[in-house]
């Protein structure tokens, strides 16, 4: 019985070490005005920034400084630390962090007439930072789980490893098996690649602290780039009965013949595949960050409201945060898993040897087998 | 809106970084993972098919040897019987045998005990004829040492052959 309420505080704790540090991450953009723009907030921490801040004691800020590397049309290649802004307010070398407009928390710099242009930024920003960092963590965890596997393959695995064992093949087994059809074989690693890294982002955008934290997954150039690769993987496995669907569907002629109208819905169609992906995770994972960023701020919100209120509205944002982080939870699973099923779904398409259903091309397996 | 269009930056770096991790797993890491499990897989498969193989090998050695064991059990049994019957042949032959033979002998036996009986007699009758003659001679000698005595006892005698022989 004692056990159990020790590690109920100790479960406890854990929660609020969860929810607290956007708490302290907030103070420093709510103290020069004293007014809060909640909109303003909410997107600040949504979006990527220069600088991985950590958490503020009193008036000093800890931050992690991250390399800017820009190339600037009159000036070329750059690269410094990210602490020569001092957090925005300074300029180095010509350029500076712009304030407003629609460059608005970009590099930019200033031309002749004074307008603003940005120049080529690849800088490792938070979330660049973040993704090599889940990188090189995946490619650690899958290279060691490998590496255990290759040395003593008959033994089965404990720990650990055994997890992950599973956790591979309930995905191998139930995803792409299913889905994607006859030869999963060929694309199963680029399935698994895909929900790993869409899985291990989504769980340390969930880690308030340090190593975590960033939005990665909830920003649209990494889904993009993920939607790319299902998109060329779908596209460039397709078999001649996929493109003949495509380019010469079974409709009447008329949709076809004056007007490639129907060509071209199906044209359309393979881009909004991709597309739907793309902006899902983006959607999904940006909007749980969102609430969860909406309900903390919400104690600071009814500080000006007197204590009582503040208090209990302190409760109800831990207790709701609490709830939408394991909501969360199950949507970084949900949201990889989604992905990846989907883009199975889309390569057994592309993959179908006859027009019908993925069944019927099960069905025939001896007749698709001799079609290769 | 900032948060829609994607930025240049982010976008190189996840390509960069993407890139890595697609190349380095999807050529090292999961196939290398699912040949593995694979061949536990099959391992544990074969194993289970060379066990019951086994199990059933051994059921019908086994069975083989069950039935060897009661095939020679019923040989032997047969054998037994068999050598009882030559046995008891046999004895029966021999004391058939011991028993012409000892009738034989016995037969022997008693013609030589016949034989040597009739011999024995003999020697008797001869020896009591030759004793009973000279036992004669001397008691005629006696009685008839006159004529008269010889001439009687002729007379009586050859009245007894003539008694005898009517």
């Amino acid at each position: 019985m004692k056990k159990t309420w020790h590690i109920k505080g100790l479960l406890a704790t854990f929660i609020l070490l969860l929810t607290a540090p956007p708490v302290s991450a907030e103070k420093s953009s709510v103290s020069p005005g004293k007014e809060l723009n909640v909109k303003e907030f909410i997107l600040e921490h949504l979006a990527d920034s220069y600088e991985w801040h950590i958490v503020d004691f009193g008036k000093k800020d800890i931050t992690v400084p991250l390399p800017i590397i820009l190339h600037s049309k009159t000036s070329g290649w750059h690269l410094f630390s990210s602490t020569r802004f001092h957090h925005g307010e300074t300029a180095y070398k010509g350029f500076y962090i712009s304030t407003k407009g629609k460059y608005k928390g970009k590099i930019v710099e200033a031309d002749v007439t004074g307008n603003e242009t940005r120049p080529l930024d690849l800088s490792l920003t938070k979330n660049a930072a973040s993704l090599l960092l889940a990188s090189l963590l995946l490619i650690v965890i899958i290279m060691g789980v490998a590496r255990s596997l290759k040395r003593n393959p008959l033994e089965s695995k404990k720990g650990f490893t055994g997890i992950m064992e599973m956790f591979i093949m309930s995905i191998h087994d139930e995803i792409i098996k299913p889905s994607v059809g006859d030869d999963y074989k060929q694309y199963a690693p680029f399935l698994l690649t895909v929900f790993f890294f869409i899985f291990i982002n989504n769980l340390l955008g969930l880690i308030p602290l340090f190593p975590g934290g960033a939005n990665v997954t909830g920003n649209i150039a990494v889904t993009m780039v993920l939607a790319v690769a299902t998109f060329l993987v779908v596209n460039l496995s397709g078999s001649k009965a996929y493109y003949r669907d495509i380019l010469w569907p079974d409709v009447p002629t008329w949709l076809k013949v004056p007007v490639p109208l129907m060509p071209l819905i199906e044209i359309v169609g393979t881009l909004t595949k991709p597309f739907a992906l793309m902006v899902r995770l983006f959607a999904n994972i940006m909007a749980g960050h969102s609430i969860v960023l909406g309900l903390t701020i919400l104690i600071f919100i009814t500080v000006s409201l007197g204590s009582a209120i503040n208090a209990s509205m302190t409760v109800i944002s831990v207790i709701f945060t609490v709830f939408i982080d394991f909501v969360e939870l199950l949507i970084a699973y949900i949201q990889a898993y989604v992905f990846t099923l989907l883009s199975a779904v889309f390569i057994g398409q592309a993959r179908m040897s006859s027009h019908g259903s993925k069944r019927v091309a099960q069905e025939t397996k001896p007749l698709f087998i001799k079609d290769k | 809106m900032s948060l829609l269009s994607p930025e240049p930056g982010l976008l190189f770096w996840m390509m960069l970084s993407f890139g890595i991790v697609l190349f380095v797993l999807a050529k090292y890491g999961f196939p290398i993972i699912l040949k593995m499990v694979d061949t536990r897989h099959n391992y544990i498969e074969e194993s289970l098919q060379s066990a019951r193989k086994a199990q059933e090998e051994l059921a019908r050695v086994k069975e083989t040897g069950e039935a060897l064991l009661a095939n020679t059990r019923k040989e032997q049994a047969i054998i037994l019987k068999e050598t009882a019957r030559k046995n008891n042949i046999l004895i029966e032959q021999a004391r058939e045998e011991a028993r012409l033979e000892a009738e034989k002998i016995i037969v022997a036996a008693r013609d030589q005990i016949h034989a040597e009986k009739e011999e024995a007699i003999r020697s008797i009758r001869n020896e009591v004829s030759r004793l009973s003659v000279d036992l004669a001679e001397r008691i005629l000698r006696e009685k008839l040492i006159t004529n008269e005595d010889q001439m009687g006892m002729i007379d009586r005698l050859l009245d007894e052959i003539e008694i005898s022989k009517s």
